[in-house]
């Protein structure tokens, strides 16, 4: 029933918002190239559906290949972190350079460096670079955080590193790494738009793209209808890593058996 | 089975902190002893068990085993467990560490479980054990730790049963000495409860307040020659007052 309703009230706030910017267009007599209506917008997105569809794919396609490379990064770094209090001490200021400089800034420079040839591996690094630090700090802290006791007892029994590793420390950091990847999977769609859009029209062709040139073209409908594409694939990301979060969490952790 | 198992001569520790955790400890066991240490919180109890373990170095002083280092097992005063692994898993963890065989590990932690009264509980998570059931499982655990039968093996626990209510408590303290007879173990137990000092063990090491050092080793009757409701008996608060007037007088 509590699950019944959680899904209940945002649908049914949805429908409102939907219902009342369908009437004020309506009376107001909003000129669609400002403000276009609801029911614009979906006709816009059934008309355009072929284009629209294989756009987004192409935007899932390159976040999740973003997303994938920093989470393989990112859990090797904080490995090492964990094994070397030198390598972190090295390494962790450049992840926070890294983190802080504006990626917009030095979009367009990876994208000469990699080539435009070479567009979707340029966006999807681009998407990995701004995914990579939330996943890197997350884990490094799971990774840290591990029951004190727990690791004597490892010592105690003679364990190797690696074992203390494997059957200790990574199970431990696991709630923290899947909060890092629920963050770094969302950001790393915000960083495919943000490089597509540096990138420019007629070089890249995801969602993002379709943003820029509807909008240049002022068929406004369609670019509300991209943008509805955008957030449904925002949605669909995080609604992955939220299952696999409770998939991985439900039977011992707290923060999957309270929330489910 | 009496002879000398562990010695220690005139252990000091300071943390970086300043700490003064122990100044001059010294004390002797004995194969087959059950013993505990018994002083104010603070007074370094838990810092020289953990360096009877190794897990901490000294600053100075000496830990020897004249026959020998034996196969240590210790338990913490929490269970200590991994939440995410179940029951016979967590039991299991000394003998995976040692890459034995999955089917003999297997049979050993079902054993070991079965004997702190957890069988058909081998499945269960630790959030859906209670606090006695976890701690018997850690006591399990330790068990699983010893692995050469022919070896002297030393259990060393810090304050195991403190956060557990009374009745729970009980049950494990007499579980705890049912195991040392069945076993033979060697028990170095770290403790604030003059009664539970006085139930479980036949040596109680009486330490000072920070820094501690040894105040009294107050010899108690054995366990073979005490009467069927110890506990209830004269002699068992005999053996509190001598126990607590000593721990006034440290």
């Amino acid at each position: 029933m509590r699950r019944a309703l959680d899904i209940l009230f945002p649908l049914l706030l949805a429908a409102t918002v939907l219902a009342a910017w369908e009437a004020i267009v309506d009376v107001k007599q909003i000129p669609p190239y400002i403000l276009p209506a609801p029911s614009a917008i979906f006709a816009a997105l059934v008309q355009n559906w072929s284009s629209l569809s294989a756009s987004m794919l192409v935007t899932i396609s390159v976040t999740l290949q973003g997303f994938l490379g920093a989470l393989i990064a990112a859990i090797a770094l904080a490995i090492l972190f964990s094994q070397s209090r030198l390598a972190e001490r090295a390494l962790y200021p450049y992840a926070v350079i890294l983190q802080v400089t504006p990626m917009v800034a030095i979009a367009p420079l990876i994208l000469i460096w990699v080539g435009f040839d070479h567009i979707d591996r340029a966006l999807a690094l681009i998407a990995g670079m701004i995914a990579f630090f939330p996943i890197l700090s997350n884990a490094a802290q799971g990774l840290k955080s591990t029951d004190f006791n727990l690791l004597e007892l490892t010592r105690l029994y003679g364990a190797s590193r690696w074992q203390t590793l494997v059957k200790v420390q990574m199970p431990s950091a696991l709630p923290a790494l899947l909060t890092g990847m629920k963050i770094g999977g969302v950001i790393a769609l915000i960083g495919e738009v943000t490089a597509e859009f540096a990138a420019g029209s007629g070089t890249a062709s995801g969602l993002a793209w379709r943003i820029v040139e509807s909008g240049n073209r002022l068929e406004i409908a369609t670019l509300f209808a991209a943008l509805a594409l955008l957030a449904l694939t925002g949605i669909l990301f995080f609604a992955a890593l939220s299952l696999l979060e409770w998939a991985l969490l439900r039977r011992w952790h707290e923060s999957a058996m309270a929330r489910y | 089975m009496t002879s000398l198992m562990l010695n220690i001569s005139r252990l000091a520790k300071r943390f970086p902190n300043g700490v003064e955790a122990l100044a001059e400890l010294s004390f002797s066991l004995n194969g087959g002893d059950f013993v505990s240490l018994l002083g104010p919180s603070g007074c370094g109890k838990s810092t020289a068990l953990r360096i009877v373990a190794g897990l901490l170095a000294a600053d100075s002083g000496a830990v020897n085993f004249p026959t020998g280092k034996p196969e240590l097992g210790f338990v913490f005063q929490e269970p200590t467990l991994m939440p995410w692994a179940d029951a016979l898993t967590n039991v299991r963890l000394p003998l995976d560490l040692k890459h034995g065989t999955r089917g003999e590990a297997n049979g050993r932690a079902e054993s070991a479980l079965a004997r702190v009264g957890l069988k058909g509980f081998e499945r269960a998570l630790p959030r859906e054990l209670s606090g006695g059931m976890k701690m018997r499982v850690s006591i399990a655990r330790a068990l699983c730790s010893f692995l050469g039968a022919s070896k002297p093996r030393l259990l060393l626990l810090d304050e195991p049963f403190a956060a557990l209510d009374e009745i729970t408590r009980a049950a494990l303290n007499d579980d705890l000495l049912r195991l040392w007879r069945e076993d033979g173990l060697t028990i170095l137990f770290v403790t604030h409860s003059v009664a539970e000092s006085c139930y479980l063990s036949e040596r109680v090491l009486v330490m000072t307040p920070r820094p501690g050092r040894l105040s009294a080793d107050i010899a108690l009757p054995k366990q073979s020659e005490r009467p069927q409701g110890f506990h209830f008996s004269p002699q068992f608060l005999d053996c509190q007052r001598r126990v607590s007037e000593a721990l006034g007088a440290a």
